[in-house]
């Protein structure tokens, strides 16, 4: 018989406020096998832990419950505190009576019941835990960065510098991300190239970083330490070790008419291309949806003019295994589609823009060369109109986002102050619902906007943009002045909400990463671990988290960083004890658990059993890689005969949990 | 085939256009339409305040004679669709609006929404097809670049109404190019035609007529075509020289029924 004492914590109020704790304490302390049974306040202070300590040793415990908040807040910590009072760590279990109690119910007497049961429960387990014993596993001293943007660039440096070997893989040609398209950075005004392009140099030159560009996650195996992934580097048909990034092939493709990704569409590149004259790697890339020699077999003037020698139609994808300790998603964001947004006639005329695209006609090395021009007829335009959260904020999930996309407000004054800067004959309109500048030195920046540049703000939502006779007749409220707005505009600006990049949910799948509904990677915790995953090993930089700024992406990536830093240092981590183990007396050699096991820790081997009458029987039974073993317990339930078992979690555990509850 | 077909008051009165060559250019596509017996008004869109259940009840009444009928029941006018086919789905998704209706109405069987509400245009484009509607015709209207105009009944609000797109709506240009003619998109076409405040402010009525039509006419536009009466109405009342007129009309030109007017 176990000797077990119940801990009831209040959690301040968090608990005690829809818990009677006293009467759970009292409840608990009836159930057979427990010697103690108390409350506290804050069971996780150090006055608490003490007094768990102390009861462990006065009555000799053997099995410790906590009611309290979820396991994944504290779990660790009573363990610990076990551990120092010299009790196996996994002779302790977490009844979960906050999340699972407190939180969600408003009657005290119902939740007290409750918390009674939850106890109970847990009692019946612990009576039947056994003391375990972690091992420990290597640690593959190499990170892997999903994304080189300004996230995945910070990260990967900060990994680099503290002498770890770093590979960034990145699905389009050039590292860079969306800060390359970006013309100035608020608050200050500097120029995004001139902070970004040498950071790219610095990681090209890094040697401990490897680029792999054009390139994606394919297959990810492994856990926390021992991740295996498999990079599908696509064809660009052109050798990376011979091309010199000259741009003579750029030049000379007789294909002009591909629409320029980089400008948005807003102007055209060759059928080869260099995305933009300080791309890393600087190397050409054959579009295959355009270049005639791979649809036809007819043309190659590229391979004919270059003297490298570096075009090669023939290339293949080329599949790239690696293994990695730690992986970092910085996947990023795109701003979303219009096309739901036809209020704002986005896809009726050229003079209605987004954000991203003013961005590159306000860029020097733009489509424009700088110069704001409008995109129908290259006129210099004189009304501006500004719309601000269009697909954020937005109710019903029909269309656009109900988030915030945070950025918006802050980018719509640099534009409108830019704007004004450069023209003083513009006059500019920024609708808005709110402004939002919480950030260091951002208020005053859109302030300036308003009582230094002019820029007229306007609280209330454009309704229509009408393109009718070159201009855009632009139907909007004014909620402050309590009227209807009508101006004709030369350019309607969107600020289209964000939403993370596409390939985030096939990536999320491929690392059992979770995600929010709008598809942002999740955090361990909101707030205490805002930069790890909850699947242990995989972290996250930037904006696949949340819609973020520079600044913050920044700060965001080298805390990922840092917490990569801290695992790729240990030699060994330690494994969780819980690991599938076959009662190979029952196991009939079906393989149902090695067919369901998603990280290949099962196997079969043929084993000699002694049969009956002292002969000797050969049977084919199941054996379990404790070191690979992630606990999922998948095995457990397709085992048709019973025979796998989780330690720790075992079937009679969870039957006597199931058996408390119901009594 | 034959539908049931629920006209409405105006259809029969100053719409007779819409309704005639509606059911004739059915008859001559293989759709018998088949007026449901003892319809009453639908309400018309002023009873659709949440609190409203007394004037929705002929509406529920047509559905409930649909449903008895088997058969889906069309309708033609912007307004009357608007109400029948929202009353539809708040019997659907509103049960207090349900449970008051049938307690109102103490109906043999209760009434749950069962009926199936097609616009005609749905009916076009989903049962007989643009494709072959598009072969059927015998007059196209080559040449002509016709300007559809939606309103604001017909598309929202678009959850219950799950007609087309509300902000890039398609299927009266669908429709104007399957009889031949060229489609003008222009941006004032799904937007409100003031007929509402008509007799409290004709001024500002006016002035959204006028801007419908003149956003159109910008764009090329020699004709509109419209499902509701009373957009036809405002915009001819107070439009310019701009032509407004059912979409029937141009159908029944195009399939040969009707007498192009010199």
């Amino acid at each position: 018989m176990q000797r077990i004492g119940v801990f009831v914590c209040w959690c301040g109020s968090n608990i005690a406020a829809t818990v009677d704790v006293v009467q759970v304490a009292q409840a608990l302390a009836k159930e057979p096998g427990v010697v103690f049974a108390t409350d506290y306040q804050y069971m996780c202070s150090q006055a608490g832990q003490d007094l768990i300590g102390a009861a462990i040793k006065e009555h000799g415990l053997t099995g410790v419950v906590i009611c309290s908040c979820s396991p994944r807040m504290h779990e660790t910590t009573f363990r610990k505190t076990c551990q120092k009072a010299g009790l196996n760590p996994y002779m302790v279990e977490i009844a979960n009576i906050r999340e699972h109690c407190s939180w969600i119910h408003k009657d005290k007497p119902t939740a007290t019941e409750k918390a009674v049961i939850l106890g109970r429960a847990a009692i019946a387990k612990v009576h039947l835990n056994a003391p375990l014993t972690a091992g420990t596993s290597p640690v593959t001293k190499r990170a892997l960065v999903i994304g080189g943007g300004i996230a995945g660039i910070q990260t990967a440096l900060d990994i680099a510098d503290a002498g770890f070997p770093v590979d960034i893989v990145e699905k389009k040609p050039t590292i860079g991300g969306k800060m390359t398209q970006i013309d100035k950075t608020f608050p200050t005004l500097d120029c995004a190239a001139c902070i970004l392009t040498p950071k790219m140099v610095d990681v090209s030159q890094n040697e401990k970083i490897d680029i792999i560009s054009y390139a994606q996650v394919e297959k990810v195996q492994g856990f926390v330490g021992n991740f295996s992934v498999t990079i599908r580097k696509k064809a660009r048909y052109v050798d990376e070790s011979k091309c010199t990034g000259c741009g003579l092939c750029t030049e000379k493709c007789p294909q002009k008419k591909v629409p320029n990704e980089f400008n948005l569409g807003l102007d055209t590149r060759r059928a080869i291309y260099i995305p933009f004259a300080q791309a890393v790697p600087k190397v050409a890339t054959i579009d295959p949806d355009y270049c005639s020699m791979l649809k036809s077999g007819k043309c190659g003037v590229c391979a004919k003019v270059c003297a490298a020698g570096a075009i090669d139609y023939k290339q293949q994808d080329e599949l790239i295994t690696r293994e990695y300790g730690a992986i970092v998603v910085a996947t990023g964001f795109e701003p979303i589609g219009m096309d739901k947004f036809d209020e704002f006639a986005y896809a009726q005329s050229p003079d209605v823009v987004t954000s991203l695209e003013l961005e590159r006609l306000m860029n020097a090395a733009g489509p424009t060369g700088g110069t704001l021009l409008r995109p129908s007829d290259g006129t210099h335009p004189h009304t501006l109109v500004f719309v601000q959260c269009v697909g954020s904020r937005c109710d019903g999930g029909e269309k656009g986002k109900p988030y915030c996309s945070k950025i918006c407000c802050m980018y719509t004054a640099k534009h409108a102050m830019l704007i004004r800067d450069k023209y003083p004959d513009t006059e500019v309109y920024v609708f808005y619902i709110d402004v939002r500048t919480p950030g260091k030195n951002f208020d005053e920046f859109y302030r300036r906007a308003v009582e230094e540049y002019g820029v007229h703000y306007i609280k209330g939502m454009v309704g229509k943009v009408t393109p009718q006779d070159g201009k855009l007749k632009v139907q909007a409220s004014d909620l402050l002045g309590g009227r209807q707005l009508h101006i004709d505009a030369d350019m309607v600006v969107l600020a289209a909400a964000i939403e993370p990049d596409k390939s985030a949910r096939p990536l999320a799948t491929m690392l059992t990463a979770s995600m929010d509904t709008n598809d942002f990677f999740t955090e361990a915790h909101p707030k205490l671990r805002p930069v790890e995953s909850p699947t242990a090993g995989i972290f996250l930089s930037g904006a696949c988290q949340g819609p973020k700024d520079i600044p913050e992406t920044v700060a965001q990536a080298g805390a990922a960083a840092s917490k990569v830093i801290g695992l790729l240092s240990k030699d060994a981590l330690t494994c969780n004890p819980c690991t599938a183990q076959p009662d190979e007396l029952k196991c009939n050699g079906c393989s149902s658990c090695e067919n369901v096991c998603p990280y290949g820790a099962i196997s079969y081997i043929d084993k000699p059993f002694r049969g009956p009458n002292r002969t000797t029987l050969i049977r084919r039974v199941a054996q379990v890689n404790p070191a690979v073993c992630q606990g999922c317990g998948a095995c457990t339930v397709a085992c048709p005969s019973g025979a796998m078992d989780l330690q720790g979690f075992s079937n009679k555990q969870i039957m006597a949990e199931v058996d408390a509850i119901c009594r | 085939m034959t539908y049931s077909y629920f006209p409405g008051c105006t259809l029969k009165t100053r719409g007779k256009d819409l309704d005639t060559w509606g059911r004739a250019s059915m008859e001559a596509l293989g759709i018998h339409l088949e007026e449901l017996p003892q319809w009453q008004c639908c309400g018309a869109v002023y009873p659709l305040a949440k609190d409203e259940i007394g004037s929705r009840l002929s509406a529920v009444r047509a559905l409930a004679a649909a449903r008895d009928l088997g058969t889906p029941l069309v309708t033609l006018c912007s307004a009357c669709h608007h109400v029948i086919k929202r009353t539809n789905y708040d019997i659907r998704h509103d049960a207090l609006f349900r449970d008051r209706a049938n307690n109102y109405m103490a109906p043999d069987t209760a009434y749950q929404g069962e009926a199936q509400v097609l616009h005609y245009l749905e009916v076009l484009r989903d049962h007989v097809g643009f494709d072959t509607l598009a072969k059927k015709v015998v007059k196209p209207l080559t040449g002509r670049k016709i300007g559809a105009y939606y309103g604001c009944l017909l598309l929202r609000p678009s959850k219950a109404m799950a007609f087309d797109d509300p902000e890039n709506p398609t299927i009266l240009e669908d429709f104007i190019q399957a009889i031949g003619a060229q489609p003008v998109f222009y941006a004032q076409r799904n937007e409100c035609c003031g007929g509402y405040v008509t007799l409290e402010d004709p001024s500002l009525s006016q002035a959204r007529a006028g801007a419908v039509l003149h956003n159109a006419a910008a764009q090329g536009a020699d004709t509109l075509i419209t499902a509701c009466p009373l957009c036809l109405y405002n915009l001819q009342k107070n439009g310019g020289k701009l032509p407004v007129v059912y979409f029937t009309e141009l159908l029944a030109e195009a399939l040969g029924l009707k007498e192009v007017p010199v």
